[in-house]
């Protein structure tokens, strides 16, 4: 009898390890990183051992590399036959560095020179998130709108081609990723009226082969009859364009500037859409379909397959553009396909993502703007409460920026555990009327965020996907913007805006080792193994980014509202950082 | 003596008072002079010879009606959205003495007319001249660049709450 209970308990625990395991082990590690979230399942684990929990304190600066430039870099390094890529925050430089020379000599330099003018049209900071190798060439993004193929070796540009326009408002950021022959990827624009769109373009030529707009007829959405989504709030027809006043849906957001993942074995791609324009809600009466959504879709088509609204008529700028890892999860008992997002607004979603049923969405940061999620509709139950709008709203958390922002989280299939950079933020606002004028921005709230509970405005936690709750937690100082890196060896690794670069035990988030780089850290940390068969991990320094707009962009801090209200919560970033953007590369000796 | 005194007081008053209520009730629509000969940026003057220049004047200085209209169209044309309320975020701060441009009246004009390269839209022929000019006069007057006397002495957002000021010794840290 006792054996009978205690094996079963066992089995469950380990279950979902060891299949989450198998299934991310599918794609073999050969010590490269060739997209920003490292693979399809944008788990950024690395089963690369040589640094361990014996051995972090020993890690070195191995060298270093500058970059020139002041604004925030957000971009994850790339690690292909022997070469490290670095996209620039604009002018969008794309470097090519030989991993074959002592010191990393620069092979390359490729200028896409976007027009200077962009820089009017990027909400928060010139930033770039990265790019993506496949078949020989390196694809990104520059702030005019336009996609670029590289070709690996020689820095060529192969191809390019424009996708938006900044005099609506246009501009990309995000990192592409590459599926069945398709580059995808998403402008940016979301407090610019623009009307929010995802692009496929064949890899070889450039040409755009779809594009699924945020808002909209069905037609334009590329809904058609295999849209399947599991809740009835997203049935029926043209549903982009009745849950809006008149045509506002055509300046409504919905951009996708942010993560997109991809389960081959589904064929399906997974990405949000970001808030609907303006912010000020009382603009916009209704859903606002699809923006703060979930798209599943087709690489090749397009196609939209389901879709889940996160936060219907969002009242706090909560993009759904977050982070989609995909694990499979043992979850009731049984296993289950899932996708883990940590939305803005605070919850840890875990859907199924073979038709958008979810299964748990629990507050992994401090909020009070809704009080769960009713599983039997999929709606967010919001605190009416905290409905923002003309009126003075007070104590509302998380602030904008969300619980979480795109800073994207690492999943472990060693520990079984999320580990989540993040905010700890409420604010205060006052809608004023925002008046469209294509081109500029298109908001229409007045906003100042300061410190959640606490007093520290960042975290860096730990969460089990199984239980749904947080297993441990570091505070920070300031709102932990960069990226997180997990190793086969238990070592998570992320930064922090005042510099520090940090190796923490990924079993309980202890402090194994720190180095404090030349400026704040809003970059995505990567580790590879080097042609000397040594592993290295690299990073890039340099504080910008919304947060981090106190400091790259010369804000006054006089005003709080600037910076779209993040100011008030950084005035003293100052004190802590400077600008200027550097790779860090690190090795054991 | 003292009936001088105080008329000479009133007509003082009512004088200064002027310039302060002064409206332009049939501003000139749009004329769209561009003064680039007088917006100069620089103060280093070849040949060291001063050259002669054009003087040009804000025509609503000091005046308290054409600096509120000056703070509505400031919202109105989307200032705010980049400039914030002079504290900047997608453009540069406004409240500050290290103008790229120059902070004069004359270069405040031109770079709305003419944009600036790094971002700073191109207004000309979207806004009329006049209008402008009275958000110039408010750029100046969060600078303290206009009389206090035709001033608001508070901005028109939203009043803070002292709780939520930012504890400027940074909270929790490890």
């Amino acid at each position: 009898m006792r054996t009978s209970r205690y094996i079963p308990t066992w089995i469950v625990l380990l279950l979902p390890v060891l299949s989450a395991y198998a299934q991310i082990q599918n794609q073999p590690d050969d010590g490269q990183w060739t997209m920003a979230a490292k693979n399809y399942a944008s788990t950024r684990f690395s089963a690369l051992d040589q640094i361990n929990s014996g051995n972090v304190r020993n890690l070195k600066l191995a060298w270093t590399f500058s970059t020139g430039l002041t604004h925030g870099h957000e971009a994850a390094p790339l690690i292909v036959n022997n070469t490290i890529y670095i996209v620039t925050p604009w002018p969008n430089y794309l470097y090519a560095l030989d991993l074959s020379k002592p010191g990393a000599p620069m092979k390359w330099v490729y200028e896409p020179d976007p027009t200077p003018a962009a820089q009017g049209v990027a909400c928060c900071d010139v930033v770039n998130r990265g790019a993506a190798y496949y078949n020989g060439k390196i694809y990104y993004n520059t702030l005019d709108a336009q996609t670029v193929a590289v070709d690996a070796n020689t820095g060529k540009e192969i191809w390019k081609t424009k996708l938006g326009d900044i005099n609506l408002g246009e501009s990309m950021t995000m990192a592409p990723i590459v599926a069945k022959g398709k580059v995808i990827a998403g402008n940016s624009g979301g407090e610019f009226g623009v009307r929010g769109w995802m692009a496929g373009l064949d890899a070889d030529t450039g040409k755009i082969a779809w594009r699924a707009y945020a808002t909209g007829p069905d037609s334009d959405v590329l809904i058609g009859s295999n849209f399947k989504p599991f809740y009835q709030a997203a049935r029926g027809k043209d549903l982009g364009v009745k849950t809006w006043p008149g045509e506002t849906w055509k300046i409504g957001g919905g951009t996708g500037w942010s993560w997109i993942s991809y389960d081959p074995d589904l064929d399906l791609i997974y990405y949000g859409t970001s808030n609907p324009g303006p912010w000020n809600p009382e603009q916009r009466p209704g859903d606002n379909k699809w923006t703060s959504t979930l798209f599943a879709r087709r690489p090749e088509t397009g196609e939209a397959i389901w879709a889940y609204q996160f936060n219907p008529h969002d009242d706090h700028d909560y993009d759904a553009v977050n982070e989609n890892i995909l694990l499979d999860l043992n979850i009731g008992g049984r296993s289950r396909k899932v996708l883990a997002h940590p939305d803005r607004n605070g919850r840890m979603y875990i859907l199924d993502r073979t038709n958008g049923e979810v299964l748990s969405a629990e507050p992994f940061a401090y909020q009070n703007t809704s009080e769960g999620v009713d599983l039997k509709t999929g709606r967010l139950k919001v605190n009416p409460n905290k409905a923002s709008g003309y009126k003075t709203l007070r104590d509302a958390c998380p602030a904008p920026p969300g619980g979480k922002d795109w800073q994207p989280s690492a999943y472990s299939p060693k520990t079984g555990l999320i580990y989540i950079p993040h905010n700890n933020l409420c604010y205060e606002s006052q809608g004023v009327r925002a008046n469209y004028i294509s081109g500029t921005p298109f908001v229409g709230m007045n906003v100042r965020m300061y410190a959640g509970p606490g007093g520290n405005r960042g975290a860096f936690s730990a969460w089990d996907p199984v239980k749904a709750k947080t297993l441990w937690e570091v505070k920070e100082m300031f709102p932990a913007w960069s990226g997180a890196l997990v190793t086969a060896t238990n070592i998570v690794f992320y930064g922090t805006m005042d510099g520090w670069f940090k190796a923490l035990d990924a079993t309980n988030g202890k402090l194994l080792w720190q180095f404090k780089t030349g400026s704040g850290i809003i970059g995505q940390p990567v580790t590879y193994k080097g042609p000397d068969g040594k592993q290295y991990v690299a990073v890039l320094s340099g504080v910008g980014g919304w947060a981090g707009t106190v400091v790259a962009g010369g804000i006054n801090t006089v005003d709080g509202t600037a910076a779209l209200g993040f100011t008030n919560a950084m005035t003293d970033l100052g004190k802590y950082t400077t600008k200027g953007g550097t790779l860090y590369v690190f090795s054991l000796p | 003596m003292r009936t001088l005194c105080i008329f000479g007081v009133c007509f003082f008053v009512v004088f200064t008072s002027c310039q302060r209520e002064k409206r332009d009730l049939r501003p000139v629509p749009t004329r769209l002079a561009i003064y680039s000969d007088a917006a100069r940026q620089s103060p280093l003057r070849p040949g060291g010879a001063e050259q002669p220049q054009l003087r040009v004047t804000n025509p609503y200085n000091g005046s308290a009606y054409d600096i509120a209209e000056g703070e509505r169209l400031y919202e109105w044309y989307n200032c705010s959205g980049c400039h914030s309320h002079g504290g900047g975020g997608i453009g540069p701060p406004l409240i500050k003495t290290d103008w790229i441009y120059g902070g004069e009246p004359e270069n405040l004009f031109d770079t709305i007319v003419k944009g600036r390269p790094n971002g700073m839209p191109s207004w000309g022929g979207r806004i009329p001249e006049y209008q402008i000019w009275q958000i110039v006069a408010f750029i100046r007057s969060m600078n303290g660049q206009q009389p206090r006397s035709a001033t608001a002495s508070r901005a028109d957002t939203i009043e803070q709450n002292p709780q939520t000021i930012q504890n400027r010794t940074g909270g929790a840290t490890k």
